[in-house]
């Protein structure tokens, strides 16, 4: 038996008929210098985004899971996940910054220095791992002094 | 069969994290619904506050046709809106990256799902994503760079990121009108007719639903908190520790605050702007034309305001007290008395896309619009516009000419 073609609901192909329109209409503007390089990095994020970054942290996540599960601390995964995930959020969004890679326009530009956001940016890492150290070992203190003294 | 392999990204039971489902897609979704909506609005804002239909030289997308449909004659009241819209739009874009990344991360699974396409809807339903994804991604990527002046996008910004947010938005508007009423009804509490993107064989958590959601929105205040100074000021802006204008201020004094662009960036020769050389020349009715120096200019009538530099960038300053002749009589002076015209201004500057900027007749004619000579009790600084500069209430900063040469009134 060949497959039917399945059309569907004909209110979303209405609605998805005039969204399309809409971003063609301002699609042939969005590609009407550099084409292949704007078309490149519209579908390339997208690509990028779902098949390089998003497996890369969730394996690097896995890997933070299984290590503390082997140690038999598995509980302890937030407390990692936490300063991690935020540190590598903040190098993300602030890249250029961070790694210098804008410093010699930036300082030029705007006559600010460029020096401090590497060095903010690890003290900013420390002080999220540190604090999230401290709050583990403050819980894992108050849980100790409630256990009850029977093991005795 | 084949795509019930575990190991495979199109078997349901390759995802294993408890989150991802309906009501955790649905909050995340809710919140971008919200929030990208804001950054539209504030965005479209920004173009009519550069006033594009008002003179080619405002004008970086001159075939924007039906998309500028919008337009009005940007105002100068309250001062202070440019400022706080583009602070806004900013701000706010930066503190959604995480949500964004949450939600993209809770729909994932959906991206590898077989059949490729079950009807004719679902198959379209599936290249709008593409646009909703790559066009989403794009507008955060180009967003995100443009503030840290790292122009690595192919083409100039305004276009792209304009253009952009129009191809975006329409993505954006299909799938909200798809998807808003089941994550409504998601949120409320009530059981979905279908769960999306549940894990069928779902590790053991190490974080509830709502934890995870907290963590999210941790991340969006961090970001929030190390950014949001740059657009307040004051001591805020040392709370800004990793946004491009937060830290300190260039210098110390009158002139201390925040610079756009340098007059060395801008390829400023200070032989042009020395006492004998420079000469601002005023045009007007019938080519009028009166060259004034300096010293002329500080003998005319010399009124105050309190205004703020505020950037496309998202970054602005406190009010400074700029001091200097009004625009209007500067009109006055070439013969439009009473309802000033228009006025294109030219700069001393080399390059740079608003090296000429038009300003329309409102902005001309409030009487705190300045061609500024001092600032805060003393002379302009080189980087802050010396001999002179213009400023508007409620203007985007590059409107605000620094360097000035050449004003023309008329109609533009």
């Amino acid at each position: 038996m060949r497959p039917r073609l399945v059309v569907g609901s004909p209110f979303q192909i209405l609605l998805l008929a005039c969204s399309f329109a809409l971003a063609a209409y301002a699609g042939v503007r969005l590609l009407s210098g550099d084409w292949l390089g704007v078309a490149l990095w519209v579908v390339g994020a997208a690509l990028l985004h779902d098949l390089v970054l998003l497996p890369l942290y969730s394996l690097a996540d896995r890997a933070v899971v299984r290590g503390l599960d082997a140690a038999g601390r598995r509980q302890w995964a937030m407390y990692v996940r936490v300063p991690a995930a935020l540190s590598a959020l903040l190098l993300l969004v602030w890249f250029p910054l961070i790694s210098g890679t804008v410093a010699a326009r930036y300082r030029s530009a705007t006559g600010l220095s460029a020096d401090g956001f590497l060095a903010r940016w690890l003290l900013i890492t420390a002080v999220l791992f540190g604090g999230s150290a401290l709050l583990l070992a403050h819980r894992l203190r108050r849980a100790t002094k409630r256990r009850p003294p029977a093991v005795h | 069969m084949r795509h019930d392999d575990p190991r495979l990204p199109t078997s349901p039971g390759f995802w294993r994290s408890p989150l991802r489902g309906t009501w955790f897609t649905s909050v995340l979704g809710l919140v971008l619904l919200v929030g990208i909506t804001v950054l539209f609005v504030t965005g479209l804002l920004s173009y009519a506050a550069y006033n594009p239909d008002l003179a080619p030289v405002n004008d970086q997308t001159p075939d924007k046709g039906a998309l500028g449909f919008y337009l009005f004659s940007w105002p100068t009241d309250p001062y202070w809106l440019y400022r706080v819209t583009q602070g806004l739009h900013v701000t706010l874009g930066i503190a959604l990256v995480p949500v964004l990344l949450a939600k993209l991360w809770s729909v994932v699974p959906k991206l590898f799902t077989l059949p490729p396409a079950r009807s004719l809807a679902h198959a379209l339903e599936r290249v709008s994503l593409l646009l909703l994804v790559g066009g989403g991604l794009f507008e955060f990527t180009t967003g995100v760079l443009n503030v840290q002046l790292d122009y690595l996008f192919p083409g100039s910004f305004y276009p792209l990121h304009f253009y952009g947010a129009w191809v975006f938005f329409a993505a954006f508007l299909a799938h909200a009108a798809l998807k808003t009423p089941a994550a409504l009804r998601a949120v409320r509490g009530r059981r979905p007719d279908e769960e999306e993107s549940v894990a069928p064989r779902p590790d053991p958590p190490t974080v509830s639903r709502r934890g995870a959601l907290r963590f999210v929105g941790g991340a969006s205040l961090l970001l929030l908190v190390t950014t949001a100074g740059q657009s307040i000021g004051g001591v805020w802006r040392r709370t800004a520790l990793l946004a491009p204008h937060g830290g300190a201020d260039p210098g110390s004094g009158p002139n201390g605050f925040q610079i756009n662009k340098t007059a060395a960036y801008a390829g400023i020769d200070t032989q042009e702007t020395g006492e004998e050389a420079w000469r601002l020349v005023v045009t007007g009715l019938g080519g009028r034309t009166v060259r004034l120096s300096r010293t002329q200019l500080l003998q005319l009538p010399q009124h105050s305001a309190a205004l703020p530099i505020a950037c496309v960038e998202g970054w602005s300053t406190a009010d400074q007290w700029w001091r200097g002749v009004r625009l209007r009589d500067l009109a006055a002076l070439v013969g439009y008395d009473g309802d000033p015209p228009d006025v294109l201004v030219e700069s001393l500057q080399r390059h740079g896309a608003f090296r000429r900027a038009a300003l329309r007749a409102n902005q001309v004619a409030d009487p705190r619009s300045l061609l500024a000579l001092q600032v805060n009790g003393e002379d302009l600084s080189p980087d802050h516009g010396y001999p002179a500069r213009v400023i508007v209430p409620a203007a985007p900063g590059v409107l605000n000419t620094k360097w000035v040469a050449r004003m023309t009134f008329g109609d533009l």
